[in-house]
């Protein structure tokens, strides 16, 4: 982009994409906001009015709502606890050459392609259900009382789901960036007398603190919005302990039909999510600085 | 104390024989250079000095003991890499005292071992920067820190100035021979610069092909080459197929004079030296030194007379002929 006629240009092919971009983001989100102040049930069509913020009222003081807030930050903190203490030394033992590491490597990432709803019916029917699970026939078999995981723990058999499916995600990251360490500052290190627990605290470790805060902060934005696991196995029971916001809003607005306070949620949501994103991208975002 | 002996040292990766056994013995003090065109092997014999690779056969002594199964920091050697491999996310003083740190040294004796070091290094300034705020020669430098702040019995440097400009390049190879003779610390020194091996070293060890060509002084090689490989890797230099002459023993005489005839392709004028390089029709391209300027140019027609005292003959499989 040197000259300015190659500005120009850049700028008027650029346009189209952009605009387009932009009202695709732009429509949706006016409409979002319009609902939120409208009075809009599905059960009473017609009777729209403009209530003001009645619909924030409602929501953010619905006892629902701290209870769901508080499901989703557990939620997302313990899946990222889980996929980066497991994912660091999985890719450890994936950066070792052993025979047939293409094909481990393969069957390491399959999770991260099968559907949410998949895996989750698979956890569910297969693995976790208390009377033909796998886990419930294990435990028979070593004669202990069968867990009910969707009764008994809830919301840790809904981290378990969600951890599974992100592990390789975090796996897969943590990998490429141990295949990235250069090789000469290893053996410096093993010259330096430095065993290979210290070779892993004070080389590998900060060698993948970048790398760790990239997992972080594009798990957190998808584990915000988790819903297709929580549908499949809980419905957000027993009661609310399953229920996090995204699931929240799904059950305002087609269960209870109440669209003006499920846009309410929507644009709380969001706000959350620029909250925990402020505080994220300050806590681990100047790992990011080169 | 320094006295490294390789006897006998092979290794092979499979079925591919890298170092076909290597017999060597390094005063304690001395400043050695491993020479050689890429893929010889001068690398890998390092490494297998360093402890970084296994050897497939033979010894290795170090002050008369064999080291082939100590790991390499047991050893007492310590090592300068190609690329520094500077702990990135360390301070200056953190990479150079990291060996310290590991040997499990007090802390404050760390801080004074690492502050000498700095200071002989002239690195005081900078012991509180990460690597990647430091320039290349600096970056070097702390790699050299690194490396004496252990007090080893022997550095091992891997093509250490080879990233640095031409200047810098100098520079350094007069700080590390000077640093060298003042710590009185063995040396190996691993490079394919020709004009490094040949100041640098109290021996030059010339390697091709997985063995030790010739082990001397760079005089000695200079003058008595063992075989055709030394000369084309101690001077610029095209001969027939037996003998050899160095470019500045070759005299520049008018067309006709005696001697081989031919025409200048190339002229390199240097203002101190004048490289010609001459086509000799069926003897193929001659190299000729001559001290100074001369006014000759590309297309020109010369003689080149050998110095008949400085010829070196050899045989068909290109090893010198004495006497």
């Amino acid at each position: 982009m040197a000259t300015r006629q190659t500005q120009l240009l850049a700028r008027s092919l650029l346009t189209p994409a952009v605009g387009l971009l932009f009202i695709w983001m732009i429509v949706p989100l006016a409409l979002t906001i319009y609902f939120s102040t409208l009075h809009y049930s599905l059960l009473d069509p017609g009777s729209e009015e403009f209530v003001g913020l009645e619909n924030f009222r409602y929501f953010l003081t619905d006892p629902a709502f701290l209870a769901s807030l508080q499901n989703t930050l557990v939620l997302v903190g313990s899946v990222l606890a889980l996929t980066i203490l497991l994912g660091i030394p999985l890719a450890l033992l994936l950066d070792q050459p052993v025979i047939g590491r293409n094909f481990v490597r393969l069957m390491v990432i399959a999770p991260f392609f099968v559907m949410p709803t998949v895996s989750a019916l698979v956890w569910k029917n297969l693995l976790m259900h208390p009377v033909s699970g796998l886990f419930a026939w294990l435990a028979k078999l070593v004669g202990l009382t069968p867990v009910d995981w969707f009764n008994d723990v809830p919301l840790f058999s809904v981290i378990l789901i969600v951890a599974w499916q992100w592990l390789p995600f975090a796996t897969l990251i943590l990998l490429t960036a141990l295949q990235s360490l250069d090789e000469e500052q290893k053996e410096a290190a093993e010259m330096d007398g430095a065993s290979a627990v210290s070779t892993f605290i004070y080389i590998t470790l900060p060698h993948l603190a970048r790398p760790i805060t990239v997992v972080i902060l594009i798990e957190t934005i998808f584990l915000l919005t988790v819903f297709a696991e929580i549908f499949v196995t809980t419905g957000g029971g027993p009661g609310l302990q399953t229920t996090n916001i995204a699931f929240l809003i799904y059950s305002q607005a087609l269960i209870q039909f109440d669209v003006g306070s499920a846009s309410a949620g929507g644009l709380v949501a969001v706000v959350i999510a620029n909250i925990v994103a402020f505080f994220l991208v300050r806590i681990v975002g100047r790992n990011l600085e080169a | 104390m320094g006295q490294i002996t390789l006897q006998d040292v092979q290794k092979s990766f499979g079925p591919v024989h890298i170092i076909k056994g290597a017999d060597l013995d390094i005063a304690d003090g001395s400043f050695v250079v491993f020479v050689g065109p890429s893929g010889c092997g001068k690398t890998t014999l390092l490494r297998l000095i360093a402890g970084l690779e296994d050897v497939s056969g033979g010894k290795i002594l170090i002050d008369g003991k064999n080291v082939v199964d100590t790991p390499p920091a047991k050893r007492g050697l310590s090592m300068v890499f190609q690329s520094y491999a500077l702990y990135p996310h360390m301070s200056v003083r953190g990479n150079i005292g990291f060996g310290l740190k590991m040997a499990g040294l007090p802390k404050d004796e760390i801080n004074r071992k690492v502050e000498a070091a700095a200071a002989t290094l002239n690195l005081t300034p900078y012991l509180d920067r990460k690597p990647r705020e430091l320039s290349g020669g600096q970056r070097q430098r702390v790699a050299i820190g690194r490396a004496i702040v252990r007090e080893p019995k022997a550095f091992l440097f891997d093509e250490p100035l080879s990233n640095l400009d031409a200047a810098l390049r100098v520079q350094m190879r007069i700080e590390v021979t000077r640093l060298q003779k003042q710590l009185g610390t063995t040396a190996i020194y691993v490079t394919h610069d020709q004009v490094e091996a040949m100041t640098m070293a109290d021996k030059i060890v010339v390697l091709n092909g997985g063995k030790i060509e010739q082990y001397g002084s760079p005089l000695e090689l200079y003058e008595r080459p063992a075989n055709l490989f030394v000369t084309g890797e101690s001077a610029l230099q095209r001969g027939a197929a037996t003998i050899g002459v160095r470019p500045e023993h070759l005299r520049i005489e008018r067309e006709g004079a005696g001697g081989w005839q031919g025409t200048i392709s190339v002229a390199e004028h240097l203002g101190s030296d004048t490289f010609l390089y001459v086509d000799a029709g069926p003897l193929g391209m001659l190299t000729a030194r001559y001290i100074g300027e001369l006014s000759l140019h590309a297309g020109d027609r010369v003689s080149l007379v050998p110095d008949p005292q400085r010829i070196h003959r050899f045989d068909d499989g290109g090893n010198a002929l004495r006497g």
